[in-house]
């Protein structure tokens, strides 16, 4: 049983105007990890890299036990990889395709891709040239998942559907992960569905990794105080505070590592606590890159 | 197998809390009987379409409150404990005075004027149900 499906450690590429620096990631197998970034954070890069499609200058990279890039085409039977500028054949129908692909993969199940076209309600017959962009999406998303593969990964694979095709597409997913062996890796930069259906999220900006954990984790750390102070008072000390806003006597702060003795402590400093609210993950991803932002920048 | 569990994504609460609330719901009016069997974590995930880590969580959280009970292998069961359906309201009570506790003293009353507060209200209720028991 093989703990880890994907494994990064120590992983750097340089380009001219972009570095992905000391990538370390660790995707169990059986789960599905989010990994959110803004555009140009490295993303599509760190994925390339784990596909073998690109070469990292150092580190190394083991996907579903294989070295990458050298083990590529062992391990690329077992992935199946889905891209916003992937490219079907335009002239060619989604049969033609289903064909194709079934050819080339043994797992291939046709009676999942048949249950999969009523679902994202394709039409086989139809060319890849008629077809709108979250059609294309979800022809490219059926032809991975009737593979079976071990590892999906999905590079921003709800961008452009509509929330009834989007609502089938994250169903699916999980549908995935009904089975314990497989594994899901998937960018994005709608954090509403990571947060709904991540068990790790992984934070990038600028070509780092800033944060990775398991979801839970990342929902019950971070928290906003939101304080009465007396009159004449400082604001408390309080640890893991990487933001105090609000205003004078009624400071907010924000915490990423919240526990419920500092009520206790504030309220001994005098301070009445108004609100402690949870944060949404979107909340939480701005409130990283801010403060990540504004602590390296000179 | 589907669920018939409802998680809101504008509840404020974190989702694994309206997983504990919603399956605590289900045993204590009796849906889910004592000793029952109850969906797996990852049937229950794939059902809600939310994560598998969510769900454990939930699931462990309800174990560690007797509420339910998780054999290795076998899948998670209704605890055997008949006196569910009281002791879940008793800390549903617990948990609303608190809160009610912590609202006077941001509102400055006093115990005295709290509790006052809350002789009102179940005094309303009995007042509401007055008419109907003359019918």
């Amino acid at each position: 049983m093989m703990d880890l499906t994907v494994d990064f450690k120590g992983v750097s590429k340089r380009y001219a105007h972009f570095n992905l620096d000391n990538i370390n990631l660790e995707l169990p197998t059986g789960s599905i990890m989010g990994f959110i970034g803004a555009n140009g954070a490295g993303k599509s890069t760190t994925i390339r890299i784990l596909m073998g499609l690109v070469h990292q200058d150092a580190g190394t990279v083991k996907v579903l036990g294989h070295a990458m890039p050298a083990e590529q085409a062992a391990a690329k039977m077992d992935i199946g990889f889905v891209s916003e500028d992937m490219r079907l054949y335009a002239a060619a129908t989604l049969h033609w395709h289903m064909n194709f692909v079934s050819s080339m993969f043994p797992k291939w199940d046709q009676a999942y891709a048949d249950k999969l076209i009523r679902r994202f309600d394709l039409k086989p017959q139809q060319k890849i040239k008629g077809l709108s962009h979250g059609q294309r999406v979800k022809a490219a998303l059926l032809l991975a998942l009737a593979r079976k593969p071990r590892l999906l990964v999905l590079d921003e694979p709800t961008t452009g559907l509509d929330p009834v095709a989007r609502r089938e597409v994250l169903g699916e997913l999980m549908a995935v992960l009904a089975d314990e062996d497989r594994t899901i890796l998937f960018s994005s930069h709608n954090t509403q569905d990571v947060e709904q259906i991540s068990d790790q999220i992984t934070f990038i900006d600028r070509g780092k990794i800033i944060d990775s954990d398991n979801k839970e984790a990342f929902l019950d750390q971070w928290r906003r105080l939101r304080l009465v102070l007396p009159q004449n008072s400082e604001v408390p000390r309080l640890p893991g505070v990487i933001d105090v806003g609000g205003s004078g006597r009624l400071p907010v702060l924000t915490t990423n590592r919240f526990d419920p003795g500092m009520l206790t402590v504030c309220q001994d400093l005098g301070a009445t606590v108004q609100a402690v609210d949870s944060m949404t993950l979107e909340e939480i991803f701005v409130s990283s890159v801010q403060h990540r932002r504004e602590t390296v920048a000179v | 197998m589907h669920s018939d569990l409802v998680i809101s994504q504008t509840d404020g609460r974190p989702m694994y809390l309206q997983i504990m609330e919603q399956i605590k719901l289900r045993v204590s009016v009796g849906e889910w009987a004592a000793g029952q069997e109850i969906p797996s974590i990852r049937q229950l995930a794939v059902s809600l379409r939310v994560s598998v880590i969510t769900v454990k969580r939930a699931y462990l959280e309800l174990e560690r409150e007797g509420v339910i009970i998780t054999q290795h292998g076998k899948g998670s069961i209704v605890a055997p404990d008949a006196g569910l359906g009281p002791r879940l309201h008793e800390e549903e009570l617990t948990e609303h005075l608190e809160r009610a506790a912590r609202l006077g003293e941001v509102l400055g009353l006093s115990k005295e004027e709290l509790a006052f507060r809350l002789e009102e209200a179940s005094g309303r209720m009995v007042d509401d149900r007055q008419p109907k028991e003359m019918e």
